[in-house]
């Protein structure tokens, strides 16, 4: 038996999408991160991100680590099952979710100490494994929720608040995940809806590992004069190589581009990624091209923004693994107990 | 070395191989050990071996009972010295009266050898080298013609043998028949120039029945395969690897689909300890049953996501084959040394489940019953096996399951009744017995989804740092605790055959020896009650058994008395009543130890009066 998502009853006026739901129908919990924190940003995206879809709220699970970052899943899609695990641990626990059930969408969501620093390993292995979710850093540089101290995601050379110099060198979350191989990567950065709402629209659509790291502005503690983690920095440094649209087969979006400039790439579920590219020669199929061109523009300081690297035809772990099509949480005795006849043969070949 | 006469038994004395890591012995030794099964004789055999692939020493220890002692038994009757490296230590090890077997082909000095054993030398290079050219050949049929002379010495049925060589080989006749050859290649030798049989033979009998002969490891992987489980995640560490291994092989035979050829199942390697565990309770959390298999060390770097486990109640199963610590420790080495890491993993106030099981057959069906109770309890269930029982071939009663038997899913609330309008709060106690309602992930559109996490939380499972309501949470945990009492596996009682105020509790791998020590200590004329406990949270039998005696010996093999620990603290127990019997060396447990330790502590007790008298 399964049960229609029936959308709540909202003011006529507001914009449905094609399941009936308003945005209304995506939020969680009133957030108690600090007024103006780049997370409640990305919250607010992944909310119209999920909308734009027309995902039914339920069949997403919502996994984080610890920190403020990985508190926000209690703020958008409140009809979804959500997990705030251990630090650093999400990778590991959505693996295993999926595992479970490859019916549902896997959002993981972490922040920069959760990912690169403690988590850093399950980062690079569920990427590696090329576990079906849409893995989000909200990159801000500093442990928010400890008070913070540096990430490692902090540039060399970067000040703390309280006037502290970064002298150890900085984790490239984008540059790690290209070379691990996730079949999708991108940045953006969280003042940036425009880019941001299609990056998470088209890394939920994607089949296979989807990595999108977020600068995300800590207003407590990185964003002053010196952080380049800070609103005005990342403003100024930011070099965007495509603008996305996301065009789902259900719901074809017109979208407004000159040609020549863009490349559209049809994913697996036939949703279709439409680049207009501002980087006039930026390939995003090219994984070696993406590295390099991370490296040089991060060499004069800037910071690359913009699908980087797509696969379009990449698989995942349950591919690997030769799983079956029915989620293994479904299966019953009858499934997978092989009997007592199985078992006599068994022990008639240990006599 | 005073002469002593050579050993005369039947179908009861010890063998060791001293063999080379990595010389392909492992297999001939293990034949030999099927070879006296097939002749109706029980036999339990032992690995002792390092932790190095190639060119150390290891052992193999076959012990011959028709009694049916399965336990180690300590001393060896008859040294098959294969490793020049040992030698020294190996005939230093012989029993007076016991037998050296070793390979004659260099003359060695009479100071290499002693006086009080008979020395069976046979030409293994020799007669190898002449037959053989390609040296892995001869490396590998040396250890058949081993086999072959061993088998004319103790008066073997070649038959029986032969057979069994010829069940290993079915299809390839080739290996089959060159197996064959290198067999009565040995066999003639030792029959034309050696008086056999010698003093330790094996005789035909009918002994061994229907039982099995199986790695508890693989016996606990194939109840993982029966007991429903389809997500596995692990991490290579000795003794628990070939858990993991069997499980994988299983589901190859058992878990894939007749048409498609999908799995039934996901097999991850993780990339440590910590990602397994994570891995496990994901899946735990989505509805899937999971299980991971490890070691002390691996328990150890878990501890953060068990307690997860405890507090936020996602069922997982972890499947801990003990090995001696601490740190790296004897990682080769039986002990039962994790009891307390596991029983209060993690920080905070923990308590978990364990499962104690004496054999592989017991390994099978606690193995199927650990995922029936994680998902009753919501909580971590460990099965606490150890390298004795995983890594070894013990006889055992055959596997049995019940066809009737349903998975117990727990309390699992549906979308039906949802729809329904079933109130859902998912740390609510609706019963009193300590367990909520759970939904999985994606169960209904508006209807029973919440927020799992770590920290404190309402009934509802909204967060709060209110005090009230966080004690009110681990009370009620407790609670789910003491339900965990009748639903885990009682303990078993077995009565001495007089009355008598004094018990003995053990568990798992110390069974067979407790079993045979309880002979040994009746002939020397005490009497014990036994009791043997299978689980944790204890049974409220436990502190019965200890009220009904004057005092307890606890049986266990590890330093600290862990289990007496945890039996003292659990249920307010005098310490000064029980009284710990304690191996820990690295070797398993024997019966000798066992009956010499509780006997002499009886044998004192005999003239306690008169040393009242003194003070
Ligand atoms: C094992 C462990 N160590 C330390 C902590 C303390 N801690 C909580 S959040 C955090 C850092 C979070 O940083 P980040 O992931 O960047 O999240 P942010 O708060 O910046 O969004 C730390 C160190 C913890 N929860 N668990
Ligand atoms: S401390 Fe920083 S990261 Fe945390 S909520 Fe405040 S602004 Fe956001
Ligand atoms: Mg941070």
């Amino acid at each position: 038996m399964t049960y229609i998502a029936k959308p709540k009853f909202h003011h006529p006026g507001l914009p449905k999408n094609e399941l009936g739901f308003t945005h209304r129908d995506y939020e969680g919990k009133v957030s108690t991160l600090c007024a103006g924190c780049g997370h409640d940003s990305i919250t607010a995206s992944i909310i119209e991100a999920c909308f734009e879809l027309s995902i039914e709220p339920h069949r997403v699970a919502k996994i984080s680590g610890i920190g403020c970052s990985s508190k926000t899943p209690d703020y958008f899609l409140g009809n979804s099952h959500g997990f705030n695990s251990v630090h650093g641990r999400m990778p590991s626990v959505l693996t295993g979710a999926n595992l479970a059930n490859r019916d549902l969408i896997y959002l993981g969501v972490s922040g920069d100490g959760d990912s690169a620093s403690i988590g850093f390993g399950q980062f690079a292995h569920a990427i590696r494994r090329g576990v079906n979710m849409a893995y989000i850093v909200e990159n801000n540089g500093v442990y928010g929720l400890t008070k913070g101290q540096f990430s490692a995601t902090a540039d060399r050379g970067s000040k703390s608040k309280r006037g502290v110099t970064n002298t150890d060198n900085a984790i490239d979350l984008v540059a790690i995940a290209l070379q691990l191989g996730a079949s999708f990567v991108a940045r953006s950065f969280s003042g940036d809806k425009t880019q941001l709402v299609p990056l998470i629209e088209a890394a939920i659509t994607h089949k296979g590992a989807s990595f999108i790291d977020v600068i995300s502005p800590c207003v407590a503690f990185n964003n002053h004069t010196g952080s380049t983690k800070s609103f005005d920095y990342v403003r100024e440094h930011n070099d965007a190589v495509n603008r996305l649209d996301v065009i789902t087969g259900r719901a074809p979006i017109t979208v407004d581009y000159a040609p020549g400039t863009v490349q559209v790439v049809e994913q697996h579920d036939g949703t279709r990624l439409a680049l207009r590219k501002l980087d006039a020669d930026y390939d995003v199929h090219d994984r070696l091209a993406a590295m390099a061109f991370l490296q040089k523009h991060a060499a004069k300081g800037q910071v690359v923004t913009g699908l980087l690297y797509v696969d379009p035809e990449a698989d995942d772990l349950h591919t690997h693994l030769n799983t079956v099509e029915q989620p293994l949480n479904t299966l019953e005795a009858k499934d997978l107990c092989p009997g007592s006849a199985a078992l006599e043969k068994f022990n008639a070949s240990l006599r | 070395m005073p002469a002593a006469s050579p050993l005369s038994r039947v179908n009861d004395f010890v063998v060791r191989f001293a063999n080379v890591n990595g010389s392909g012995s492992a297999s001939a030794n293990e034949l030999f050990a099927r070879s006296i099964l097939r002749h109706g004789v029980p036999v339990s055999p032992r690995n002792i071996f390092p932790s190095n692939i190639q060119g150390l020493p290891t052992w193999y220890e076959v012990r011959v009972t028709e009694e049916g002692h399965l336990g180690a038994r300590g001393g060896v009757d008859m040294m098959v010295a294969m490793n020049p490296q040992t030698w020294d230590k190996d005939v230093a090890s012989i029993e007076a009266g016991g037998y050296l077997f070793y390979d004659s082909t260099k003359p060695l000095p009479a100071s290499k050898f002693r006086e009080d054993i008979t020395v069976v030398g046979v030409p293994l290079t020799a007669i190898t080298n002449s037959t053989y050219n390609d040296p892995r050949q001869r490396q590998l049929f040396k250890n058949i013609i081993y086999l072959g002379a061993l088998s004319a010495l103790f008066d073997m049925d070649p038959k029986l043998v032969e057979t069994l060589i010829g069940e290993q080989y079915k299809g390839k006749e080739k290996l089959l028949s060159s197996n064959i050859h290198a067999l009565h290649l040995g066999r003639d030798w030792a029959l034309q120039n050696l008086k056999c049989p010698i003093g330790l033979r094996i005789k035909k009998a009918d002994k061994v029945g229907d039982r099995i002969f199986i790695e508890g490891n693989s016996a606990a992987a194939l109840g993982a395969v029966y007991g429903g489980a389809t997500v596995c995640a692990w991490y290579p560490i000795t003794p628990s690897s070939s858990l993991a291994d069997a499980f994988t092989a299983h589901c190859k035979r058992l878990r894939h689909d007749p048409e498609t050829k999908q799995a039934k199942y996901a097999i991850v390697q993780g990339e440590d300890e910590l990602a397994s565990i994570g891995i496990v309770i994901g899946a735990g959390w989505n509805g899937a049953r999971a299980f991971t298999a490890t070691s002390g060390p691996g328990i150890s770097l878990m501890q953060e996501f068990i307690g997860l486990s405890y507090f936020a109640e996602i069922p997982a199963v972890i499947m801990d084959v003990q090995r001696a610590g601490p740190s790296t420790g004897m990682p080769t080495r039986t002990q039962q040394c994790d009891i307390i890491s596991a029983a209060y993993a993690s920080h905070g106030d923990t308590k978990h489940i364990l499962l104690f099981p004496e054999d592989p057959a017991e390994a099978f069906e606690m193995a199927a019953q650990c995922f029936d109770l994680a998902d009753r309890l919501q909580t971590t269930v460990f099965l606490m096996l150890d390298l004795d029982i995983g890594m070894n071939h013990r006889l055992c009663r055959p596997l049995k399951w019940d066809e009737s038997k349903q998975y117990d899913r727990g309390k699992v609330m549906t979308a039906e009744m949802l729809e329904a309008g079933t109130n859902f709060g998912r740390y609510l106690d609706v019963d009193g017995d300590g367990i909520p309602f759970r939904t999985y992930p994606g169960t209904h559109p508006t209807k029973g989804s919440f927020f799992t996490r770590g920290t404190s939380r309402d009934e509802y499972a909204r967060y709060t740092e209110e005090g009230s309501a966080y004690q009110a949470n681990m009370q009620r945990l407790l609670r789910k605790f003491d339900t965990a009492k009748d639903l885990v596996p009682r303990p078993l009682q077995a009565n001495a055959v007089k009355a008598t105020k004094y018990g003995v509790i053990y568990f798992g791998s110390t069974a067979p020896a407790m079993d045979e020590a309880i002979g040994v200590l009746e002939a020397r004329g005490h009497q014990l009650d036994r009791l043997r406990v299978r689980a944790f949270p204890f049974h409220s039998s436990v502190s019965s058994f200890i009220a009904g005696h004057d005092f307890v010996f606890v049986v266990e093999q590890n330093r600290d008395a862990q289990l007496r620990s945890l039996v003292v603290n659990e249920l307010n127990i005098d310490p000064v009543r029980l009284v710990p019997i304690l191996h820990y060396d690295g070797t398993p447990i024997t019966a000798r130890f066992i009956a010499k330790a509780i006997g002499d502590h009886l044998d004192q007790l005999k003239v306690t009066p008169l040393r009242k008298v003194v003070s």
